[in-house]
């Protein structure tokens, strides 16, 4: 398959379940939201060694927030719910609780219910108030900049994390021009996050390694650098490979995202350097999610 | 279908107790069932068709029609449906409803919404004393839902509120939110003294300045306080005059109180 003069390799990405939350952040302006919803997500790329995944998933109008302010959506996947539970109690209370105008609100209506603002009203010494507005409850934490208001519990709900494609390019710069054109087209994309820094990751990793310790290691089919020392999966002209990460909450959500990202790397062409995308496919070790490129891009 | 209709046709000397007359209670009779029970109406019963003419057959929805502040319980223990009231209500309206809604277009006596503990009541015009309030004696009051008065309430509105919102859209009496234990009133007209008296948490919304605020509440200051516009808008479903301050209403002066005791709740007067 080929499209613009770009190769759609015939392979899948393979995904695995998640859970995922999702939160909604409020703020006296929108860089105020974003100050937050960027730390609440910093160091989230990868549950290897982050934890969780978290990324923002896109601004909110006034007229969508709960309290009529400028907001950000922003979503948290992690291997289990316990897990989950954590890193979003941890997070919302170092990253938003601190952050000047603040608010947070819950996501996800339905699902199993996980702590949000639940344990961090205790940071009120007892001055905190509670409210039941609309059939939620919400806490009012008194802070310095006046009060933190929190909403009780989000919603938990099953998910999938690991989509990916890989693109192959003649140079750097180009392989990272049409990842910077799959972003912008992808960010549209509700329900789904691109966890790696501004959605991109050149460390694509296998699993497994030689060493013992460690589960996870370089793709050295995919390392241009390699094409002449190890089994490579590189033609001659390529120069550079990277690859986007997907965590979302369907199936379908995955697919739409991949679909929209896929065509915005192929418009540039192989005029503009891209050769081939290409998947993550360890044949079948890492999860029992696949995502066939060539079907998706059908 | 239409509503389930009981048109006062006699005028009465006593009250008249309603509460079997609720669309749970109703639920699954015929017409012929429904006007022989039997409702007190001071020391005999009547049948209700001796007090009422019955009209139409939808049991989940039902009304009265020249209704006089002498029908007292009316949706008492009401679960769900309708209740609409054209006329006045007497007293217990809505007392231990879990649940429906209950639509009145005149005033109300005493104790709306007695021990409500879930459903919508709203009122056109005014009501009695003990809005939302618990029995004597007893120590919970409103525990839920919420209570609209387009026009004045008297004292001792939301004695013993423990959760719940209870809007008030023209003046409230003495003891407004007196002991209360958690919830909401809102005034959008003037309030009589001791607001707050011995209230242990909750809130007072108060569009116009106390003539004095008791003395075990101390001022904390102005505030934009950012979960009123969240509060105003979690109304909008409803028909209050509420509903339309979200955009307008989040700066307000604080006082914390009743110091005297707990003193978590609070008297916020708009600015």
């Amino acid at each position: 398959m080929i499209i613009n003069g770009v190769q759609i390799d015939d392979t899948f990405a393979e995904a695995f379940p998640m859970k995922a939350t999702r939160v909604v952040i409020t703020a006296q302006n929108l860089k105020w939201a974003y100050h937050a919803a960027q730390a609440l997500t910093g160091f989230a790329t990868s549950v290897i060694a982050c934890g969780c995944e978290a990324g923002i998933e896109r601004e909110l109008d006034p007229s969508e927030t709960p309290d009529g302010r400028p907001g950000v959506s922003a979503m948290i996947f992690a291997m289990g719910g316990k897990g989950l539970a954590k890193q979003l109690e941890t997070r919302a209370g170092q990253c938003v609780l601190t952050s000047p105008t603040s608010a947070l609100f819950a996501g996800i209506e339905g699902g199993d219910r996980i702590a949000l603002g639940k344990n961090l009203r205790f940071f009120g010494d007892g001055f905190q108030i509670s409210k039941r507005i609309a059939g939620n409850r919400y806490w009012r934490v008194p802070v310095m900049d006046g009060e933190f208001l929190v909403e009780e519990t989000t919603g938990m709900v099953p998910a999938i994390g690991g989509g990916n494609f890989l693109i192959l390019a003649e140079s750097q710069p180009q392989a990272l021009a049409a990842c910077e054109a799959a972003i912008e087209a992808m960010k549209k994309i509700p329900n789904v996050i691109m966890p790696f820094p501004g959605g991109v990751v050149r460390s694509g990793s296998k699993v497994g390694s030689r060493y013992k310790a460690l589960n996870a290691s370089t793709n050295d089919a995919f390392c241009p650098t390699l094409k002449g020392q190890t089994k490579s999966e590189l033609s001659p002209e390529i120069e550079s490979v990277m690859e986007i990460v997907i965590d979302g909450l369907s199936d379908e959500d995955i697919r739409q995202a991949m679909r929209v990202g896929i065509k915005a790397a192929t418009d540039l062409g192989s005029a503009n350097g891209i050769r081939r995308v290409s998947a993550g496919n360890y044949g079948g070790k890492l999860g029992p999610f696949l995502f066939q490129l060539r079907e998706i891009m059908a | 279908m239409s509503a389930l209709t009981f048109t006062l046709k006699t005028e009465l000397k006593q009250r008249l107790d309603c509460s079997p007359l609720t669309p749970n209670l109703l639920a699954g009779k015929s017409v012929a069932e429904i006007a022989a029970i039997e409702l007190q109406s001071g020391n005999r019963k009547v049948r209700v068709d001796a007090v009422f003419d019955i009209t139409g057959d939808d049991a989940e929805d039902v009304a009265f029609a020249k209704a006089t502040a002498k029908l007292d319980y009316i949706g008492k223990g009401l679960t769900a449906g309708c209740i609409t009231v054209e006329g006045d209500v007497g007293a217990y309206l809505g007392q231990q409803a879990k649940g429906g809604a209950i639509y009145v277009s005149g005033n109300a006596g005493a104790y709306v919404a007695n021990e409500l503990k879930n459903g919508e009541i709203v009122i056109g015009g005014n009501a009695g004393d003990y809005v939302g309030a618990a029995l004597p004696g007893n120590k919970k009051g409103m525990q839920g839902g919420i209570v609209i008065i387009k026009g004045n309430a008297g004292d001792r509105v939301g004695d013993h509120l423990r959760r719940g919102s209870i809007l008030i859209e023209g003046n409230a009496g003495a003891y407004l939110g007196a002991r209360m234990t958690a919830g909401t009133i809102g005034v959008l007209g003037s309030v009589g003294a001791y607001p707050g008296y011995a209230m242990k948490r909750g809130t007072l919304l108060l569009l116009n300045a106390p003539a004095e605020i008791p003395p075990t509440f101390n001022d904390c200051g102005t505030h934009t306080l950012g979960f009123l516009p969240l509060l105003l808008k979690g109304y909008h479903s409803f028909d209050t005059r509420f509903a339309g301050l979200s955009d307008s209403l989040k700066r307000v002066r604080r006082y914390a109180g009743d110091l005297s005791g707990l003193g978590k709740g609070e008297i916020l007067v708009a600015v």
